[in-house]
């Protein structure tokens, strides 16, 4: 099947006093319809600024896009005119944000937000808009549709919110669905209704997943393909399986002995005495790059060759990605 | 927190809204009272005055209150309390023209200079601040002086140094409120700069407009005194309730402080009124205060 959304070398950096910030560098991946791909890293490492680049939400300046395209069944999002990019915007690709409190406008009905949204893309009179933003919201399992449309947002909880964010972001069928941290907010029994409710409205409607994510437990529940940033660059890309399995790169690998597990962790270098493993050190600041492969300064097996030169990103597995020297 | 909803306004139409917060804002509702009185005679001051407000009486200068002159007479022995509902057309259409024009255009100055950003923004605010270097009464001195005395221009004298005021507040409110998720998700929904601008950033910065907009009512009676005291408001002999107060200040507080009380106490009822009016509707216009 060809994938609906296919970005490729997508670079972002951003213009401040500082010098230039190399946000996202040559990032690339595919996602087919029906599908879930999760971009996951540590803060900083540049997966918001992926998905904001998707949208084509970057602030400019100080943001630029300098390079790459991401193209929707077909289409170079990058290259669109500023009003056809806003057609697209919620339309073909939604948008859903880490902060249910505040995405929504406190002095807007919560059926009134969906209502206009579905107004500005479907072209619906106002009474059939509303209808389908009720209809959504029944689709997003809130209780009593016809009541809760009429509310405001301080009066539903974070869990209600956020699927009135997710009604909303699908009330125009959208071939991708960009969820930025989409449970980060909440708390762990509202975020596997979440998730849940993402995956039975994705297989219901189709839609292809971009989620972004700092969480390998929501990974692993959610997605089928993985893609793991770390300082602005794509280190590893594998299925979710082998990934867990299996992880090439140190830096997954730290992340995945970084997790509390019940019991033995075998297969996984954790260390002996089953401690918690960290990561030491920081993520370098992104307009202060080392030369080499940015997670050398943090890595136990790092040598000369890591320090000095860029690793490929290339593959070392069937269908499994990796940009290290040593795997 | 959901089920007190059922009393909520917003399933009803327009006049239960109204007669919700009318319960619920007790001042707000003396505040509309006052307003609307004030209004009212002033729209009808031929028929509610009791004498003619021009009609001079040697015998009546300096007249106490009582009798036929209820709130007293000035030196010329017109009555003081048909002047204060004549002067009600002056200093009313004055202090809500003004104030809703300089509101009006410093909320869009301050919305564009907030939410646009960058040099237009820059350039804007430095215009601002020259305006707002020249003191108040000094700006609506030259703008009158300019364009001759009438009630006209002395509405747009007093509203233009309003703009700098308002809009410098309400682009501070806007500069955050862009930065608020609901501004980025609106956008990320397709909608288009400015109507994310008018219809989720505008609305969200009525509270301190409100709040602005009826502080400013009392001096902008105040600085139509000023000017007509200089000759520059509305021409005499039409009354406005500043020039009646700052003419009689100095010379009769003493002798016939009627004179200075009643006129006083008109200006201060009516930013009294404006105040708890406002006050309540800020809070009636918010959602969130439903609960």
């Amino acid at each position: 099947m060809a994938p609906v959304l296919e970005v490729s070398g997508l670079t972002t950096v951003f213009h401040t006093r500082r010098g230039l910030v190399q946000a996202v560098q040559d990032v690339s991946f595919s996602v087919e319809a029906g599908e879930t791909l999760a971009i996951v890293g540590e803060s900083g490492c540049g997966k918001t600024i992926t998905a904001l680049s998707l949208m084509r939400l970057i602030p400019q300046p100080p943001g630029e896009i300098v390079s790459g395209s991401v193209k929707l069944d077909g289409t170079d999002l990058l290259r669109l005119s500023e009003p056809e990019m806003r057609k697209m915007r919620g339309g073909k690709i939604a948008m859903i944000f880490q902060e249910p409190m505040t995405a929504l406008n406190p002095l807007m009905t919560i059926g009134k937000q969906i209502t206009e949204m579905v107004m500005l893309h479907d072209g619906l009179p106002k009474a059939a808009a509303r209808t389908r933003a009720v209809e959504m919201l029944y689709h997003v399992r809130i209780p009593e549709p016809e009541r809760r449309a009429k509310e405001y947002p301080h009066q539903m909880s974070g869990g209600m919110r956020q699927r009135a964010m997710i009604a909303m972001a699908l009330a125009c069928k959208p071939k991708v669905l960009v969820a930025d941290e989409p449970t980060t907010a909440l708390d762990v029994t509202i975020q596997a209704q979440i998730l849940d409710l993402i995956g039975d409205l994705q297989r219901e409607f189709g839609t292809a997943v971009v989620l972004i994510t700092h969480d390998l437990g929501v990974v692993a529940e959610t997605a089928q393909r993985v893609v793991v940033m770390y300082a602005g660059r794509k280190v590893e890309e594998a299925s979710v399986e082998d990934l867990f399995a299996n992880p090439l790169h140190p830096y997954p690998r730290g992340l995945l002995g970084s997790i509390p597990r019940v019991g033995s962790a075998r297969g996984l270098d954790v260390s002996p005495d089953e401690r918690l493993r960290e990561i030491s050190g920081m993520v370098p600041a992104l307009n202060d790059l080392p030369p080499g492969c940015a997670f050398a300064p943090r890595c136990t097996q790092a040598d000369d060759k890591c320090r000095s030169q860029i690793p490929p990103f290339e593959l070392k597995q069937p269908n499994h990605f990796a940009a290290c020297w040593q795997a | 927190m959901s089920t007190t909803t059922a009393t909520g306004p917003v399933t009803h139409g327009l006049m239960s809204t109204v007669w919700y917060n009318a319960r619920r804002y007790p001042l707000g509702v003396a505040g509309a009272i006052i307003m609307i009185v004030f209004v009212l005679s002033a729209i009808f001051a031929t028929w509610v005055a009791p004498l003619d407000p021009f009609s001079t009486n040697a015998k009546a200068s300096l007249a106490a209150p009582g009798g036929t002159y209820l709130m007293g007479a000035d030196m010329m022995g017109r009555d003081v309390f048909s002047r204060l509902i004549h002067g009600a057309r002056v200093s009313l259409a004055v202090a809500i023209g003004a104030t809703m024009i300089g509101s009006g255009v410093g909320a869009a100055v301050g919305l564009a200079c907030g939410y646009i950003g960058g040099w237009f923004d820059l350039l804007v605010q430095r215009v601002t601040e020259v305006f707002q270097a020249l003191p108040l009464l000094v700006m609506a001195l030259v703008i009158t002086a300019s364009l001759g005395p009438s009630l006209r221009n002395t509405i747009i004298a007093i509203a233009i140094p309003l703009i700098p005021i308002v809009s410098r507040v309400i682009r501070s409110n806007v500069l955050s409120l862009r930065e608020m998720p609901y501004v980025e998700a609106a956008k990320a929904t397709g909608m288009s700069e400015w109507r994310v601008a008018i219809i989720h950033v505008l609305p969200n910065t009525l509270a301190p407009l409100i709040v602005l907009a009826t502080a400013q009512l009392g001096s902008t009676i105040l600085t139509e005194a000023s000017l007509s005291f200089l000759g520059l408001g509305v021409p005499e002999p039409y009354p406005s309730w500043g020039r009646m107060l700052s003419e009689s200040a100095a010379e009769y507080v003493r002798t016939a402080p009627w004179l200075v009380i009643y006129p006083g106490l008109a200006i201060s009822l009516v930013v009294f009124g404006s105040n708890l009016l406002g006050d309540a509707l800020r809070d009636a216009l918010d959602p969130r205060q439903r609960d």
